[in-house]
């Protein structure tokens, strides 16, 4: 049986840095919809505001992005 | 069936392309070893970049026609969706760093699907860290001229808070200000072109794959449906391209704003 773990324990290849940005992309992933989700939801309320509803969508869309993009160099930082 | 040596380098097994698709050699033998194709690209951005403005914006007419045209919408573009949200009466007195840096990062980026050249200069950090270094030393300079040199860093604090929320608040501010929005500044531009390369070489490598170099009927649908998102990828990737010059010319004209005027 430990036979049968170790191997499949060798059979495991990879890098531990993929399953982090998988992770750190979780959290913004939802922010990311959650702002493009009420961005168009604003937009359908108010459409004489879509200019600035896009600004800010935009705006709130790089902010929440930045966690994802620490999440990505993080394992070439530590790496 | 005779498959040359190079092609076959890669055995009977499929091999996804990884970050060796960035290294570049030197240009030719001999010359130095920091001409390579990016360098090259990335002077040639910056050469139709002022072509470009030159065509454009040397003689204006009242009248426009041909390239002041086309120059004059990206302007009104820049000026409406950039400059003025974020610098209000100010945004004319910067359109000309906003409009030469828009232009020459999509430039830049749409290098990565012209055939031939087929490489986004920013997906090597370099390129993308000293615009986005050179902003936040404007940014600073701005900061410490129309602010005061101490003043500057005082009003990023809002006052009239309860004490103990200081204690979080201040260094998460500065890091934030100082620290993480230059870097992710660089790094958003950085690394959706570094990921966009590598998933059109991905799926266009699938298809050359299954369809040229290795074909089989088990594998020629695997193949086609490369072909087919590559070029989905490559018109989803045209799309990214404007996006990112576009939020990085916003982001650059956000943080001349916050150096010009205390936050409110």
């Amino acid at each position: 049986m430990s036979v049968v773990a170790q191997s499949a324990i060798a059979a495991v290849e990879g890098n531990v840095g993929a399953i982090g940005y998988g992770l750190a992309a979780i959290g913004p992933g939802v922010g990311v919809g959650i702002i493009f989700g009420q961005g168009v939801n604003a937009i359908a309320r108010q459409p004489e505001l879509t200019g600035v509803i896009r600004q800010n969508m935009m705006l709130g869309f790089v902010l929440t992005e930045a966690l994802a993009l620490i999440g990505l160099v993080a394992p070439f930082i530590y790496g | 069936m005779s498959t040359p040596i190079v092609l076959a380098s890669s055995g009977a097994e499929f091999t996804p392309p990884g970050a060796e698709l960035f290294d570049f050699p030197p240009l030719f033998a001999g010359g130095p070893e920091w001409l390579t194709k990016p360098v090259v690209l990335a002077l040639l951005g910056s050469l139709i970049t002022i072509a470009f403005a030159w065509s454009a914006f040397a003689k204006p007419k009242l009248v426009p026609r041909g390239m002041q045209n086309i120059g004059e919408v990206g302007y009104v573009f820049v000026r409406d969706q950039v400059a003025r949200p974020f610098l209000g009466k100010d945004a004319e007195r910067w359109m000309p760093l906003l409009l030469s840096m828009f232009m020459l990062i999509w430039f830049w980026n749409i290098f990565a699907v012209i055939p031939v050249i087929q490489f986004p200069v920013a997906s090597h950090i370099a390129f993308p860290a000293v615009l986005a270094l050179s902003v936040y030393i404007l940014k600073i300079y701005l900061g410490m001229k129309h602010q005061g040199p101490v003043k500057y860093f005082t009003n990023l604090i809002p006052p009239g808070l309860p004490k103990p929320i200081y204690v979080l608040l201040v260094p998460i501010e500065y890091l934030s200000t100082f620290v993480l929005a230059p870097f992710t500044h660089a790094v958003r531009l950085f690394a959706n072109m570094f990921a966009g390369h590598i998933i059109l070489a991905f799926f266009s490598l699938v298809g050359y794959w299954f369809l040229i170099e290795n074909p089989s009927w088990l594998g020629a649908p695997v193949g086609v449906l490369g072909v087919v998102m590559t070029i989905l990828m490559t018109a989803f990737e045209m799309f990214i391209q404007f996006l990112q010059a576009f939020l990085f010319t916003m982001l650059a004209a956000m943080y001349i704003g916050s150096g010009l005027h205390a936050d409110h």
